[in-house]
């Protein structure tokens, strides 16, 4: 079924309580990442296509200044729940998100809430980069632009702040004119996050940024992810646990479950927790077997 | 595979056949191959029967429009049309001016009506009842007979404001609506997905994100379909003689006043009875079929370029 | 955090250009209501039982009977569609099937210079070269074959997309049992693009029966001929339309309208039995 835990499981599967060491782990001990500012308050929030419930049962925080993953199978909902964070599912026809999904306080799908307002201070990266085709320039300055900013010299800093930020100023200063579709994958998708930063979000959401790059280019995103901790809040899918296990500060994970009357498989939250934790010791079986590989 | 050396068949039924095993792998003549040939053969005809008369429009109007239309260059583009037919001499100039004016008048109607609609469709209406129906309507016009919209045209704006260029491009922007509309939807279906949503994710507006994303990126093949309705617009005679009227002068002005066009003098003066009102006839499609092939080659430019950005 | 600031200060503009693309969206639905109202009502004093089926047309008198020019639009497109389909099927199978891949691309720009060619410049051909020169004179024939030239990159061009859809499968399936070209293209092609092809003749039908200047120049304008003689001359819809609109009178205008408001009513019928066909064939063949 999900293809990553089958290039994670060593032999024989480890007994419980014992793992592979899985790279540096973020000393901070749990105490105090829980004590954070909390940014996302999601209560029992559940995500409807039509009349099909994709993901149900979802109570979570996420705090301020920390990565958090979300892993699970394919199907499990962890991108639907991503997309809840920024209002994405606005723009699909006949979805529907219930229960409550708090943003400091405030109700995010109240309906004096503005869509494009909550986007630009959460701000999300896609899977496969989606750069716009233009030049580089105008692909950073697009967000800064359609926030009045239009003076020269003020987008030229905002740009190279952006770039720099993303780790790409380097290569691509000389040609900031040039289309954006003419850098390669992984300079792509820096791009991108270039671009979501340079509106200066407090949320950076990331949908399996790294899963149409290549390891070296993995490598160094998950650099920038680090980097970037300290000025804004990342959440983040993935459906490799080495990199969740790697870089984030809380993992959450989801699975599905079998609805046996309409045959169909809903979305849940099975265990949410500080990444050491659930890496080493889980609270849930499900949760182990698949950190394990016990199931595919 | 087994053998390095590539067979003959001549070596090989040399010697028996031994190994192809006697086998003939030759073509053999038979009812069903000269079937065969003939029907291909009937097809290279039909071909061959479709640029005939392409070949023998294009022939006459270029030997006997170009006769006198450089016989008198450049007179016959620039002075204005005899009053009196039978009289010989050039030209159409206000007939050029008046086929811009009103094609130019059209597309300013048509294409920012048609691209807004089609917006409209694609990116907001979707599936929607009204969408569904305004697409099949726009379907349906495609449809309507040039001579009804001239005639529709007359009732509503000649019938009120007289002879003028303008009633001519109200006609010519009822039949090239619908075109634009069906083609710009088509371009921005190609618009991919994910363009749009990484527009939203950085907070762009619905609006905003059409106008500077989706639109720019769609233009190309906008711009190609754009100029393709200009070329068949620009050939139309049946709405616009029910709202131009017959100028003989110079007109340049849209709104008042009889004007004329290269299709209607084409018309008019091609049931004449006097050989220099025909010739005025060839040279005139000789300056029509110039405009409408320069114009439909920009947009296959056009269309070319949007192939290579891919 | 304050929960103003998460108010949306730009929804006007928004709501205001979704409004102006709903109106343009509606334009075409105003338009076409327009042109039914308005034309049936200017139309109306003429229709009656004798328009349809009264074979006399006489402005003076002031009687008018339509059935030669329905008999002339029809005979007209149908002798255009007898010269055409054949020449357009071959003309489709050759480009798809036959032509090697460096000969299809000038075929199909030669199609498009033809149907670029303005529909006037045919009728001054068909006028002066073919009716005089050709001695065919102004008749029935001439008109068909103008009309045949004018509507063949139509169906052509239809035809091609159609069979382009046949599935290679079936094709290689055909070819892999030892058929010729031909066997193949009778076996494979054939009966999967029949309703598609159907629809593209019937939409030249529209195209031709639609066609007014074309015809107007070369029909002959005679009056009350239904003979099915294609050497005669007649007259069609909207040839008469265009040729005795600048001296009629009121009544005339009206009967004149008439005509215009029937031949509205056909072609739209015609071209929505054949999108509504072309639409099921090319459904049907992307769900195999």
């Amino acid at each position: 079924m999900v293809g990553t835990a089958t290039s994670f499981a060593p032999k024989p599967p480890p007994s419980r309580g014992q793992l592979i060491a899985l790279g540096p782990l973020d000393p901070r001990p749990a105490a105090q990442l829980h004590a954070m500012p909390v940014v996302f308050d999601c209560e029992d929030v559940e995500v409807y296509y039509g009349a099909f419930r994709a993901v149900r049962g979802v109570t979570l925080r996420i705090h301020e200044h920390q990565i958090t993953a979300f892993i699970g199978p394919s199907g499990c909902g962890k991108t639907t729940m991503l997309r809840t964070l920024n209002r994405m599912h606005d723009v699909i026809p006949g979805a529907r998100v219930a229960g409550r999904v708090s943003y400091h306080g405030i109700d995010l799908y109240a309906p004096e809430v503005s869509a494009t307002e909550v986007r630009r201070r959460v701000g999300m990266v896609f899977q496969k980069p989606n750069p716009f085709p233009k030049s580089i320039y105008d692909n950073i300055a697009f967000g800064p632009r359609i926030n009045g900013i239009h003076a020269k010299a003020e987008l030229d800093a905002v740009v190279e702040k952006s770039l720099r930020s993303a780790a790409l100023w380097d290569e691509v200063k000389d040609r900031l004119k040039h289309s954006a579709l003419g850098l390669s994958g992984g300079q792509q998708q820096r791009l991108c996050i270039a671009r979501t930063i340079a509106v200066e979000p407090e949320v950076v959401l990331m949908d399996e940024p790294c899963s149409a790059l290549d390891p070296i280019a993995t490598a160094r995103i998950e650099e920038l992810m680090r980097e970037l901790k300290s000025r804004f809040t990342i959440v983040i899918v993935t459906h490799n646990m080495q990199q969740a296990a790697r870089v984030s500060d809380r993992t959450a994970f989801f699975t599905t479950e079998l609805d046996a009357k309409r045959d169909r498989r809903t979305g849940t939250l099975v265990e949410y927790d500080a990444t050491s934790k659930i890496f080493s010791a889980p609270s849930d079986e499900r949760t182990e077997n698949y950190i394990t590989g016990r199931f595919g | 595979m087994m053998t390095s050396v590539p067979l003959d068949p001549h070596d090989d039924l040399a010697r028996g056949g031994a190994l192809t095993g006697g086998l003939d792998l030759g073509a053999k003549p038979s009812w069903r191959t000269t079937k065969n040939a003939l029907m291909i053969a009937v097809m290279a005809a039909a071909v061959a029967l479709v640029a005939i008369p392409l070949v023998a429009v294009l022939w006459s109007v270029l030997a006997k429009g170009a006769g006198i239309a450089f016989h008198a260059f450049p007179d016959f583009f620039t002075s204005t049309i005899p009053v009196i037919s039978r009289k010989a001499g050039p030209g159409v100039g206000p007939a050029i001016v008046g086929t811009a004016l009103v094609t130019g008048g059209a597309t300013l109607i048509a294409v920012p009506v048609g691209v807004l609609g089609a917006v409209y469709l694609h990116e907001y209406g979707g599936t929607t009842t009204f969408a569904r129906l305004v697409r099949f309507m726009a379907t349906v016009m495609t449809g309507v007979p040039s001579i009804v919209m001239g005639l529709f045209v007359y009732l509503i704006w000649t019938m009120s404001f007289g002879y003028s260029a303008f009633g001519g491009a109200l006609a010519l922007a009822c039949l090239m609506l619908p075109v634009v509309i069906g083609s710009t939807e088509q371009m921005l279906r190609l618009v991919p997905a994910p363009l749009r949503e990484a527009a939203y994710a950085l907070g762009a507006t619905r609006s905003r994100t059409i106008l500077t994303i989706v639109l720019p990126a769609a233009l190309p093949g906008i711009i190609s379909g754009v100029l393709l309705a200009i070329a068949r617009a620009a050939g139309e005679t049946a709405p616009l003689m029910f709202a131009v009227g017959a100028a003989t002068a110079y007109n340049p002005d849209l709104f008042h006043e009889a004007n004329t066009a290269l299709s209607l003098q084409i018309f008019g003066n091609a049931t004449s009875a006097f050989p220099a009102a025909q010739d005025r006839a060839w040279g005139a499609a000789l300056a029509l079929v110039l405009i409408t092939f320069i114009v439909t080659l920009i947009a296959r430019v056009f269309t070319s370029r949007l192939a290579l950005k891919r | 955090m304050q929960l103003s600031e998460l108010h949306g200060h730009k929804q006007y503009a928004d709501r205001a250009f979704r409004g102006i693309a709903l109106g343009a969206a509606g334009l075409v639905l105003l338009i076409l209501g327009l042109i039914a109202v308005k034309m049936t009502q200017r139309a109306w004093p003429a229709f009656g039982v004798p328009f349809l089926s009264s074979t006399r047309w006489s402005a003076p008198e002031g009687v008018f009977g339509a059935l030669p020019f329905l008999w002339g639009t029809l005979y007209t497109a149908v002798i255009a569609l007898v010269l055409a389909v054949p020449v357009s099927l071959g003309v489709a199978l050759f480009i798809t099937q036959v032509a090697p891949p460096w000969l299809k691309k000038p075929m199909v720009y030669l199609l498009d210079l033809l149907a670029v060619v303005p529909s006037v410049v045919f009728g001054l051909w068909g006028v002066l070269v073919l009716s005089r020169h050709f001695g065919l004179g102004r008749s029935f024939l001439t008109a068909g074959v103008i009309l045949a030239v004018m509507i063949i990159p139509i169906i052509t061009s239809l035809a091609r997309e159609v069979i382009e859809t046949t599935p290679v499968s079936d094709k290689e399936a055909a070819l892999a049992l030892g058929a010729t070209r031909w066997e193949m293209i009778c076996a494979a092609v054939l009966p999967h693009s029949k309703g598609g092809i159907v629809g593209a003749v019937m939409l030249g039908l529209g195209r031709a029966m639609g066609e007014t200047i074309a015809a107007a120049l070369v029909i002959g304008s005679a009056l009350g001929q239904i003979t099915p003689n294609p050497f005669a001359s007649g007259n069609s819809m909207p040839a008469v339309i265009a040729n005795e609109w600048g001296e009629a009178d009121e009544p005339h205008k009206a009967a004149l309208i008439a005509l215009a408001v029937t031949l509205f009513v056909i072609t739209i019928a015609v071209n929505l039995i054949a999108t509504a066909i072309v639409q099921r064939s090319m459904k049907r063949s992307h769900g195999t």
